[in-house]
Parts: structure tokens; C-alpha cells; sequence
């Protein structure tokens, strides 16, 4: 074993200033610059930190047994993970709307303030409404939320949920989600809820599913499986997008199947001396000139261009391109016109 | 007023260590690799500044080996020491190291190295009968830190080298958060390493050291160039070397003065606990740095807490989850066994030199009510809310 060395102090040690500086320092350096909330660590948007300061609707709902009134509180998460969010309800029994809204919330600065925000978006609204509300609103209310903190306004989300259906008396701990595969040890998060949160976030990268749901926040270890039902929510996605265009291909198909029949030789004659009387030679004849119908090979389409319309090389031109672009629209899109 | 007491991150640069590096900025930008005398000049200022830094670590000038940082000393010092013994293939660390060790720790696992991760109790503290039974013969390193940067507690350094020592194995030290604010005498320690960092000790940031004992078998991880001694190529950061040779100098003087410190920090953290209830101090059994105090608030979370601090004008820093981009709270305070409850809401303060005790008045003043007001709005107020885990509440009682 090595013993701890010896040594006598270095020649080289540099010698003790002669004037000491005073302590504590009498001349601090320069003043720090002021410091603001909003250049503070997270970019979080006016309103998230208005409602963080000055929050709306914290604290409970007393149960005054008012006639027509219910109140219930739902919850999310746990100090376990860091956040939790118990949302109380006052809601009106014969218009199955909610009265007032309040919160307690264990978290952080902007899951203060998605409460916050939650109470303020669902009052007054019915529950079947106030279902329908996604924690992308929440977002959008408070001007957006920084990626990582998503999962803020998922709680605020799944806590109401939670109190409606404690309402409705079904059984929140039974909310399918907390059913089934559990992914993620650290925060309890099962398979279900993942995949839940990929497909309706379209979430694709595994610190997207972190930021929704906190699902691989802590140890770690089942980043891996994460991955997996994002590449699953995909391919899945991918075998919709193919039957999509399966089933299109398909219709293609049927509609092409159901189209008329070729015309046959004499119907196309008579089609085309049809739309040569009634909509070209009006208006030639308006001007000044006229056609006939010469002959038809084919697709080819033979006229005879008279009066006004025969005269020159380059109307001649124009007339033959706007009778072929007629004809080509009302009888058959492969017909040539050659004026003779 | 802005209360800067979050010295543990990052320090202000003294005005005297500007001063010194400020004419290595301006007039004398020779590189001190250079033959002619202008370059020489200034590689003269960067050997006083090796021996500002050897003298304040009682170390000897050569032994000093200038750096980028605190990173790239333990990335270095544990490349160093595995190929210094490259049969051996087991490193024991602690699971409170910084990141910089342990994600190099855990990189090497899956290089085919074996790592034990020696726990702490509740305290902090290393259990040294633990680190004996992890060494074996085949232990190239042993590499703990000085001190915890988030509570400051110190671990029993040359207790923890003899038993490296006696199974053969280099001894890394990262002292990023000791140095300056306890004594060190490399002369007479086991240390084979030890890793500092400018920025720590009001130096400016980028610059740090690599301390390797005389003797050690030392193999370069940055190559290249033949600054340094041929240890660690990249042209010299002249004016930083400079500033972190002043750094040390006054550190030394300062060392004798940490008891102020200690004391503002003492009359901070009782002032916060006779004042508000359900407080405690992590790791206030252990034996800490005189700067260092980190309390659990308990019921309420780390950042909100930091938030109702900043628009006081008080910087601090917290282990929460929500602070540092992920979301799993700090390795430090989980590794001690913490409760949730005090987990989530730990505030750390850290002082320094310039501290006033008008600033930790302020903290005072202020804390009891930012606390109130989340316990306010928090739905675990007390040990006793039905909703807390049961694993806590054991804990905690
Ligand atoms: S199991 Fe998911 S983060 Fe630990």
C-alpha cells in the first residue's frame, strides 16, 4: 500500500501577497443586472406566470348542501411524481353544468398555472362540454407551454375527467388507461395511456411522450419499450394510410368500371354534328362567319370554316383550336379539328 | 438588489482576477508556444499561475496540468487512469458523483468495464465498509468527489484513497466544489488526481485543472500538441490561466476567512427553520462545506419555490425534477433516501465571499411567506393528507 507522501512544502509555492485583500471584499464588482420572471429559466408566456403569481380559483369547494347542487373533486398524480393536481367541482344537478371550479395543486410554476387556467375554461360550461376540453386547450389558454411541461395540462385534463366521471359514479380507478401493461415503473404508466397520448398528440419521438405523459422521466430503463409503441403507432399508421389508399384505388377503379360505354360510330357523328349547330355556329354566324361539319375520320374531325372565320390564316387557326377544345370537352377528348 | 446565492453553479469573476487577465485580452495576446520573447512573456505568466494554483493545493507546479474545465478534467483523469492499468477493469464511484463522471462511468459499462456505485445514507455519507467490500484486485480506479455540489457534504477523502491505495488502485478526486472553500494538501494525500474548475472559485469559466501526483503513469486523452508538457495538447487560454493563477491566490487568503461564511450560512439555515415549520436540511448531519445549505421544504414543489424566489431578486438552485429539463428529481437526494415530500421541494444555497448578511436577511425575510402561499395551494399540507404515499410518510416520521 502506498503510504500517503511526505513532503516538505514546495520550493515553488508562490509566495503570500504582501497586501491581503480585505474580507469580506470592501469593492464588490459592478451591481448584477436586474433579474425578471420572464427571463428566467423556463420561456414560460405572460400568462402562464400572471396565473402563477396570481392564481384564480385555488382552494377547495365546501359542501353546503344547497338544494340542486353537487360537489366532487377528482385527482391526478402523486408527490411521487412530482406533481398532483386535485380539481374540485360545484356542479348544478338539473343543467348538469359546472358552477365553480377551484384547485390545490402540488408543482411546479406551470402546473399552477394549467389549474389555474383549467378552472377558468370549464366554468360554466356542462360537463358533456367541459368532456370535450383537450389539454391543448389548457395549452392554448395559457398561451402555450414550453414542450417539457406538456404534461402539465394533461393533468389538468385527466383530473377532470376524473371528477366527471366520479360525478357520473364511474369508477375513476378503473379509467381504462391505468388498466393493463405497466411501461413505465417510475411514474406508473401503462401501455395504454402511452399509446393514448401518442396517437392523439401525434407524438414521435420518445421525449415528446416524456413531456405528455412523464413516461421515461426517471430511471429511465423503459425508454427502449417506449420507442417500440412509438415505431408500433406508426406502422400502424402507415398500414391505416395504405388501406386509405387502397380503398381509393379501388373506387378509382369501380368509377372507371361504371363510364359509358364507347360511342359508337354514328353516335359520335351525330354528338358532333349536335354541338357544332347548337354551340359554335351561333356564335360564328353572330360574327360574321359560319362552319360545316365536312367529314369524320376517326378522331379526326373535318369542318369547312366560311364568311368571316375563312378569311384569315390565323383566325382560321384560333376557330379550328377553340371548335377542337369544344368538341374535345362535350364528345370525346381524343378528337382532332383540321379546317379544309 | 439581485441576491446571488447559487454560488455552487458558477461564481462572479473577483475584480482582481479581471484585472490580472485583462492585459492578456488586450496587449500581451503572444502564444506562449512562440520562440521569441513576446510569446515568452506571457509563458512566463502562465507558469506563475501553475504555481498559484500548486500553491494553494500544496501541490507542486508540475504536478498542475491546465484544462478546459471541470468535465474535461474527470473525463481525462478516469481515461487516464484505466489506461494507466489497462488489465484492470472494475472502477468504484459513488451515486452521487456528477454527471460528468457518471455518464462516463455508465459509457465504459457498456464498453465491458464493471462499475460499483457506492450508495449514501440519509445523511449523505459513504459507508466505507461498503467501498472496501467492492474492491478487488482488479479495481484500476477509484474516483469519489471531494464534496457533494448540491449539499455539500465532504466525504472522508484519504479514508477512502488508503483503501484504494491498498488494493492497488488509482485515486481520482473530483474537488470541483472543495477547492478554495477547504483546505486541500495534495503533499501529503493519496490522491492521484484531482479534478478543479475556474468558474468555481471566482475565476472566469472554461478554464480548470488536472492535478496528477509525480510519477503517475499519465496518458494524454486530448493529443496533439506538446502544451503542457505534452499532457494535454490545445493551445494555451491565456487569459484564463492567468485569471484562475489570481483566483487561486486569493482563494488561499480567503481560506481562512470561510468561517464568515459558515456563519451567514448557519444564521440562514436556523432562521429558516424556527420560522417555517416542516423544513429540514439535507445532509446537515454530514460534515459540509462552510458554503453549502440545502432545505427541504416539504408539501411543495422545488421550482415554484425558485420562481417566487427570482421575482424577490434571489437566485438559488433546487433539485427538482422541473428544473433541469427531465423530469426525475435529483440523483443526489434520491440517492439518500429523501422522502417525496422533501424530495420535490430542496432549495440550494450557496454562498460565497461576497455574500452579505443584508442578503441572507432578505432570504429570511421573504421564504416564510412564498412558502405559505404554495403550501396554500398545495393539496399535501401535512404528513397526515390521505393522499401522500405510504412509503413517505414512514419515512418521514
Ligand atoms: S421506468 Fe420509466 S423512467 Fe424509470
Amino acid at each position: 500500500m502506498d503510504e500517503p507522501r511526505q513532503r516538505t512544502p514546495s520550493p515553488s509555492t508562490h509566495p503570500p501577497p504582501t497586501h491581503p485583500p480585505a474580507y469580506p471584499p470592501t469593492h464588490p464588482p459592478a451591481p448584477h443586472p436586474p433579474l425578471t420572471p420572464e427571463t428566467a429559466m423556463w420561456d414560460y408566456s405572460e400568462k402562464v406566470l400572471e396565473l402563477f403569481y396570481n392564481p384564480i380559483n385555488q382552494g377547495t369547494i365546501d359542501d353546503s348542501a344547497e338544494p340542486d347542487v353537487a360537489v366532487v373533486y377528482g385527482e391526478v398524480g402523486s408527490i411521487a411524481c412530482g406533481d398532483a393536481l386535485r380539481l374540485h367541482l360545484k356542479i348544478q344537478q338539473s343543467t348538469d353544468s359546472i358552477l365553480d371550479a377551484r384547485f390545490q395543486t402540488f408543482g411546479c410554476t406551470s402546473a399552477i398555472a394549467s389549474s389555474s387556467a383549467l378552472t377558468e375554461i370549464i366554468k360554466g360550461k356542462t360537463l358533456d362540454q367541459a368532456l370535450h376540453i383537450t389539454n391543448q386547450d389548457i395549452a392554448d389558454f395559457l398561451g402555450g407551454l414550453p414542450e417539457a411541461k406538456m404534461h402539465c395540462s394533461v393533468m389538468g385534463q385527466e383530473a377532470l375527467e376524473a371528477a366527471i366521471y366520479k360525478y357520473r359514479g364511474i369508477e375513476v380507478e378503473h379509467h381504462e388507461d391505468d388498466e393493463g401493461t405497466l411501461v413505465c415503473a417510475c411514474y406508473g404508466i401503462t401501455e395504454k395511456k402511452i399509446r393514448r397520448a401518442i396517437a392523439e398528440n401525434d407524438l414521435t419521438t420518445v421525449e415528446q411522450v416524456t413531456n405528455y405523459v412523464k413516461a421515461g422521466g426517471g430511471c429511465g430503463s423503459c425508454l427502449a419499450n417506449i420507442e417500440d409503441l412509438i415505431v408500433d403507432a406508426q406502422e400502424s399508421a402507415e398500414t391505416v394510410r395504405a388501406a386509405a389508399e387502397l380503398a381509393v384505388a379501388r373506387e378509382q377503379r369501380s368509377q372507371e368500371a361504371a363510364a359509358p360505354t364507347p360511342l359508337t360510330n354514328l353516335q359520335k357523328i351525330t354528338l358532333i354534328q349536335q354541338v357544332i349547330d347548337e354551340e359554335v355556329r351561333p356564335i360564328l354566324i353572330a360574327d360574321g362567319g359560319d362552319v360545316s361539319l365536312h367529314d369524320v375520320e376517326g378522331d379526326r374531325v373535318l369542318v369547312k370554316l366560311q364568311g368571316a372565320c375563312g378569311s384569315c390564316a390565323s383566325s382560321t387557326e384560333t376557330l379550328k383550336y377553340a371548335i377542337e377544345a369544344k368538341l374535345q370537352r362535350r364528345v370525346l377528348p381524343t378528337l382532332t379539328v383540321e379546317a379544309i | 438588489m439581485v441576491t446571488y446565492l447559487d454560488n455552487n453553479a458558477t461564481t462572479r469573476t473577483d475584480p482582481e482576477v479581471l484585472a490580472a487577465m485583462l492585459p492578456y485580452l488586450s496587449e500581451l495576446y503572444g502564444n506562449p508556444s512562440s520562440m521569441h520573447s513576446f510569446g515568452g512573456q506571457v509563458g512566463a505568466a502562465i507558469e506563475a499561475a501553475r504555481e498559484q494554483v500548486a500553491s494553494l493545493l500544496g501541490a507542486e507546479a508540475t504536478e498542475i496540468i491546465f484544462n478546459s474545465c471541470g468535465s474535461e478534467g474527470n473525463n481525462t483523469a478516469i481515461h487516464a487512469a484505466l489506461a494507466a492499468q489497462p488489465e484492470k477493469r472494475h472502477i468504484v464511484t459513488t451515486a452521487v458523483e456528477h454527471p460528468a463522471i457518471l455518464a462516463v462511468c455508465k459509457h465504459l459499462e457498456k464498453r465491458g468495464y464493471t462499475v460499483t456505485y457506492l450508495s449514501v445514507d440519509g445523511r449523505g455519507e459513504l459507508d466505507l465498509m461498503e467501498l472496501e467490500a467492492a474492491m478487488t484486485g482488479g479495481t484500476a480506479l477509484v474516483t469519489t468527489m471531494y464534496a457533494n455540489n448540491e449539499t455539500g457534504v465532504i466525504f472522508p477523502v484519504e479514508k477512502i484513497g488508503a483503501i484504494a491505495k491498498a488494493y492497488g488502485a488509482t485515486f481520482h478526486v473530483d474537488a470541483v466544489q472543495a477547492v478554495g472553500k477547504v483546505p486541500i494538501d495534495l503533499a501529503t494525500s493519496t490522491i492521484d488526481l484531482l479534478t478543479l474548475s475556474g468558474h468555481k472559485l471566482h475565476a472566469p469559466k472554461g478554464i480548470g485543472v488536472l492535478y496528477v501526483r509525480k510519477g503517475f503513469r499519465f496518458r494524454p486523452f486530448l493529443l496533439g500538441g506538446h502544451q503542457e508538457r505534452g499532457r494535454r495538447a490545445g493551445t494555451h487560454n491565456v487569459p484564463a490561466i492567468v485569471a484562475l493563477g489570481k483566483a487561486a491566490e486569493l482563494a488561499q487568503i480567503n481560506l481562512a476567512h470561510t468561517k464568515r461564511e459558515a456563519e451567514l450560512r448557519d444564521m440562514l439555515e436556523c432562521g429558516l427553520l424556527a420560522t417555517i415549520p416542516d423544513t429540514v436540511v439535507n445532509g446537515g448531519g454530514a460534515p459540509r462545506l462552510p458554503n453549502t445549505t440545502n432545505i427541504g421544504f416539504k408539501y411543495i414543489e422545488g421550482e415554484a419555490i425558485l420562481f417566487m424566489l427570482n421575482r424577490e431578486g434571489i437566485c438559488a438552485s433546487s433539485g427538482s425534477a422541473c428544473t433541469s429539463g427531465s423530469l426525475d428529481p435529483s440523483h443526489v437526494l434520491t440517492a439518500m433516501g429523501l422522502p417525496y415530500t422533501i424530495l420535490h421541494g430542496s432549495i440550494r444555497f450557496s454562498l460565497s465571499r461576497y455574500t452579505t448578511e443584508a442578503e441572507i436577511r432578505q432570504v429570511l425575510t421573504v421564504m416564510p411567506e412564498i412558502v405559505e402561499r404554495l403550501r396554500a395551494m398545495s393539496p399535501f399540507n401535512n404528513d397526515q393528507a390521505e393522499w401522500l404515499q405510504e412509503r413517505d410518510v414512514a419515512l418521514a416520521t
